[in-house]
């Protein structure tokens, strides 16, 4: 069967700076040993050209992942979305983080395992 | 288990130590049992508005960290040896009072050094105990003292009062005030966001500005995140930012993009310069028995010199109309005549040197660039500029920062909604002294400030900052001369790893001394060079005011964690001991004193948590030298020697110094040191930021340390391909003082001929005793840049450019 998808994680990333807050949220609220956690950040490089190149950060939900089911069931935010330092990401059903995708560019919608 | 029974939440702000910060967010502290279970960003607070950083969200590693000192420690082997007798807290102070007892005796209390890190909630603590001891020698351990207080002494000489960028931090709604104004523009001039707060800005305000519309210059010859994303980004080569600032001026006088208003009312452009001396026109000049604080300018209605009464803040007569350019010819007292020009004028000379094709070699930035840039701040309203460290990192600091304020003043940005606007202490409440303000906690007499280290060579410290001047302090541990120097006090400071250039001088110098205590929070390389360790607080653990700009904060005790004493306690029961006249009783009699002028006492503070000066408070903005808000007498103008703008400044003249800003080169460039170049052909930049770190901390914070495990160079493909080094291998870093390792980061964030390196590591997990002191002499990028060349007035440093060369680690 497959499995229902509800909710997700929209990352607004033109302004992911790369702060690293989400990651280490994440690893207080479930105390994960360094090394896991339910969010990577990934760095993406990218030259372009006239000696220009662009600079992006990335948040990744990670199979340790569980969308904050506790907090979101007492009416909280995910404590990665909460602390985003510049609240770029946001949590919400999937069909209306869906249509705010078409609002602007540079943004991805992840829907983790959960 | 009954999880959660006893769960309590502390509202409190953050002021280091801890997180290492600046700022100060307001944060939930969730405590089970005594213990702090988890820390979250109060979604209440104006600052934060809830959001929190990655050091502050590990907060549970770093308070119940196993390495944390937890009881006093007294040195029972050799300095450096590492063998260490846990004492008592009155066993501690009772030795302390009684060898730093003996030093003041037999050598006076100036023998003895007060030295700090970065400050924060220390500052005013330090101050606290150097001055109960008699010692005006509290130092701020960076060469230069290069970092904030230059750039507050440079502006407050242009303009009498600190400014940063408007970022609505003055409201509790925040950009949502009426009164407020998004930026068009923002110049971010060598800053990087994962720094998050310096200059007492959350980094992050910027994004939220770009989201409404702001955009971005970016000067800066790394590409950060801001530079990848501005509308404009100038790659210069560092330590030019001077030349660029005037670049700007040049641009923005030439084409008429400026404010005439706001140069002929508010500032001393139309004073008169004495062309046979170059030195302003004063009315002792002029009329036996005038006043030398009175200066003088050419009335082209009765084609006559006007008297301008600095004191009276006007002139005196009534309409006038000054000449702003021009040359004239004035009457001295002995009868001679004399060719006087305006301050506009020799201003505009000076400006008129840095044509945008003379920068733009001096630069590397393109002309078009530098030009497009310039109009696009010009014209954009409100701009503003929010500038880093960098700024403070070069000798010659304080003509760069008068060339960036006049920018700001120029293009009337200043005190405005969206521009730099003034920032002062909430309700004006000072804690201790500072530059432009007179704390509650300062000196007793002149006469305990005569043996100030520095005050007599450098004109800045003895206006603005109270400190003792770094380079010449370590120097003269040395030389003795013109006193010996017995005894250091550290307190949060690391100059072996963190904020030491030349740090194998600090260790010798550290060794040479007969006592020396550290307060920290955990053992560090410079902690094992001491006689005393004590074990501080995080802010978790203690009741303090945040007295830093506004909004006013309390800091709320939490939790209690071993042993540990908070700076404050530490310092406060000392003081007790070594002054007789000490006034206060406990502490909190202290935080109410430091409050007053809010009307609050700090029982009430704590239960509002913030508070905001009201509209007309001089610590509120906007236009508040137009309100007579910034002087003492209630006058319109500006806290300067003239009472306006000084495009000239009189205080740089009385100081010897160049009155007009204008570029200097720094001392180790490709263009000051063409024949080292050839042995170390590329740019060494230093002080990479880490958004997990700050400065030398935090390298034993598990969550934090796997984000940036080593030590990083970065390094540009083609530089990385000639010098055959691959991504993550190990390289050396080379020149004239000592060679460091670092791990190449191939990126395209470095021009091809600079690298630059992270500061201030060293390696918790490695042997703490000598040799090894933590490894820190593996990676501390600090052995590469010399102590000892502070700029003309004392401040800044070369830290941002130097000269190195590379080559792979061959293991
Ligand atoms: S949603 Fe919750 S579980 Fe998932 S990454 Fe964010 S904090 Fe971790
Ligand atoms: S907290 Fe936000 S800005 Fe920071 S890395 Fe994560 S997603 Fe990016
Ligand atoms: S470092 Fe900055 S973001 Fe982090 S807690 Fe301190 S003030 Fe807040």
């Amino acid at each position: 069967m497959p499995e229902k998808c509800e909710y997700g994680l929209l990352i607004d990333y033109e302004y992911c700076t790369g702060c690293y807050a989400c990651q280490v949220a994440c690893a207080q609220e479930y105390k994960w040993p360094a090394g896991m956690g339910g969010i990577r950040v990934i760095e993406v490089e990218q030259k372009l050209p006239n000696d220009r190149a662009y600079l992006t950060y990335l948040p990744f939900p990670t199979e340790l992942c569980i969308l904050c089911a506790p907090r979101t069931r007492q009416g909280l935010e995910p404590a990665c979305v909460k602390h985003c330092m510049a609240s770029c990401m946001k949590y919400g059903k999937i069909e209306d983080l869906a249509r705010e995708l078409s609002k602007k560019p540079r943004m991805v919608l992840w829907v983790p395992r959960s | 288990m009954a999880r959660g029974k006893n769960r309590q939440i502390v509202r409190t702000t953050t002021w280091s130590a801890g997180p290492g910060c600046h700022g100060g967010c307001g944060v939930l502290a969730h405590i089970e049992d005594g213990k702090l279970v988890k820390i979250e960003g109060d979604p209440e607070h104006p600052w934060n508005q809830g959001r929190l950083c990655s050091r502050c969200l590990a907060m549970t590693q770093y308070i119940n960290h196993p390495d944390r000192l937890t009881r006093p420690l007294k040195r029972v082997g050799e300095r450096g040896e590492g063998k260490w007798q846990e004492i008592s807290w009155d066993e501690a102070f009772d030795l302390i009072e009684q060898r730093l007892g003996r030093i003041r005796e037999e050598y006076g209390p100036e023998s003895v050094i007060f030295s700090m890190g970065t400050g924060r909630d220390i500052g005013a603590w330090i101050c606290m105990l150097a001055y109960a001891y008699g010692s005006p020698n509290v130092m701020f351990a960076l060469s230069g003292i290069a970092c904030y207080s230059p750039r507050i002494s440079a502006v407050e000489t242009v303009q009498g009062d600190y400014c940063i960028l408007d970022a609505a931090q003055w409201f509790p709604k925040r950009y949502e005030d009426p009164r407020y104004k998004v930026p068009e523009c923002i110049v971010v001039w060598g800053y990087n966001i994962p720094a998050s707060c310096p200059d007492n800005v959350f980094g992050h305000w910027i994004i939220d500005l770009m989201k409404k519309g702001t955009k971005i210059i970016a000067i800066d010859p790394r590409l950060s995140w801001f530079a990848s994303r501005a509308e404009k980004w100038l790659r210069l080569r560092p330590g030019t930012d001077g030349a660029l600032a005037m670049a700007f001026l040049n641009v923005i006088i030439n084409e008429n993009l400026y404010d005439k208003e706001f140069v002929e009312k508010w500032t001393n452009a139309p004073h008169l310069i004495r062309a046979d001396t170059g030195k302003l026109l004063r009315e002792s000049d002029l009329v036996q028995g005038g006043s030398p604080s009175n200066f003088v300018v050419w009335d082209t209605a009765s084609k006559s010199p006007v008297v301008w009464d600095s004191e009276q803040v006007d002139y005196k007569s009534a309409d006038l109309k000054p000449a702003i350019a021009g040359e004239y010819e004035v009457t001295l007292t002995d009868g001679t005549r004399a060719p006087v020009k305006t301050a506009w004028s020799v201003f505009v000379e000076q400006v008129n040197q840095y044509p945008v094709e003379r920068v733009s070699e001096i630069t590397l930035v393109p002309q078009k660039d530098i030009v497009e840039a310039a109009r696009l701040y010009a014209r954009s309203k409100p701009a503003a500029i929010h500038w880093g460290v960098p700024i403070d990192m070069t000798p010659a600091i304080t003509p760069t920062v008068q060339a960036i304020t006049n920018l700001w003043c120029l293009t009337g940005n200043l005190d405005v909604p969206g521009g730099n606007v003034i920032s002062r202490y909430a309700f004006d409440a000072v804690a201790y002294a500072l530059p432009g303000a007179k704390g509650v906690i300062k000196l007793k007499s002149k006469e305990d400030d005569a043996k100030r280290i520095g005050a007599n060579q450098y004109g800045p410290l003895r206006k603005f900052i109270w400190r003792a001047q770094t380079d010449l302090t370590l120097e003269q541990i040395f030389t003795e001369d013109p006193y010996p120097i017995k005894g250091m006090w550290l307190q949060a400071c690391n100059p072996v790893a963190g904020i030491g250039l030349e740090p194998k001088k600090w260790v010798e110098a550290l060794k040479k001394l007969d006592f020396v205590v550290a307060v920290d929070l955990f053992m560090n390389p410079t902690t094992q060079l001491a006689d005393v360790v004590l074990p501080a607080t995080t802010f978790l653990e203690k009741d303090s005011v945040r007295s830093w700009w506004v909004p006013l904060q309390s800091i709320n005790k939490a939790i209690t964690v071993g042993e540990c004493k908070p700076d404050i306690e530490i310092n406060f029961e000392l003081a007790r001991r070594f002054d007789p006249d000490f006034r206060w009783n406990n502490i909190h009699e202290l935080f109410d004193e430091i409050i007053k002028p809010s009307g609050l006492t700090f029982k009430e503070l704590q239960q509002k948590g913030w508070a905001f000066p009201p509209e007309g408070h001089p610590s509120h903005p906007y236009n508040r030298y137009q309100k007579g808000l910034l002087r003492p007498d209630g006058k319109p103008g500006f806290q300067t020697p003239s009472g306006k703008v000084e495009l000239y400044s009189s205080l740089r003249e009385e100081w010897e110094l160049e009155p007009v800003a204008h570029y200097e080169e720094p001392p180790f460039t490709p263009v000051s040191q063409p024949e080292m170049l050839k042995e170390y052909p590329l740019i060494l930049s230093t002080g990479r930021r880490s958004p997990v770190y700050f400065h030398a901390e935090h390298r034993n914070i598990p969550w934090l340390r796997e984000i940036d495990p080593d030590p990083i160079m970065e390094v540009h493909p083609a530089t990385a391909g000639r010098h055959n080094i691959a991504n993550g291998d190990w390289v050396w870093v080379e020149n004239w003082l000592g060679r460091c390792k670092f791990r190449a980061k191939i990126t395209l964030v470095v021009p091809e001929w600079m690298v630059m390196t992270a500061h201030g590591w060293w390696f918790p997990e490695e042997a703490g005793e000598e040799p090894s002191l933590f490894g820190v002499w593996k990676s501390n990028i600090n052995q590469l840049i010399p102590m000892g060349f502070q700029g003309k007035d004392g401040l800044g440093s070369p830290m941002k450019h130097l000269l190195c060369k590379i080559y792979k680690v061959d293991e």
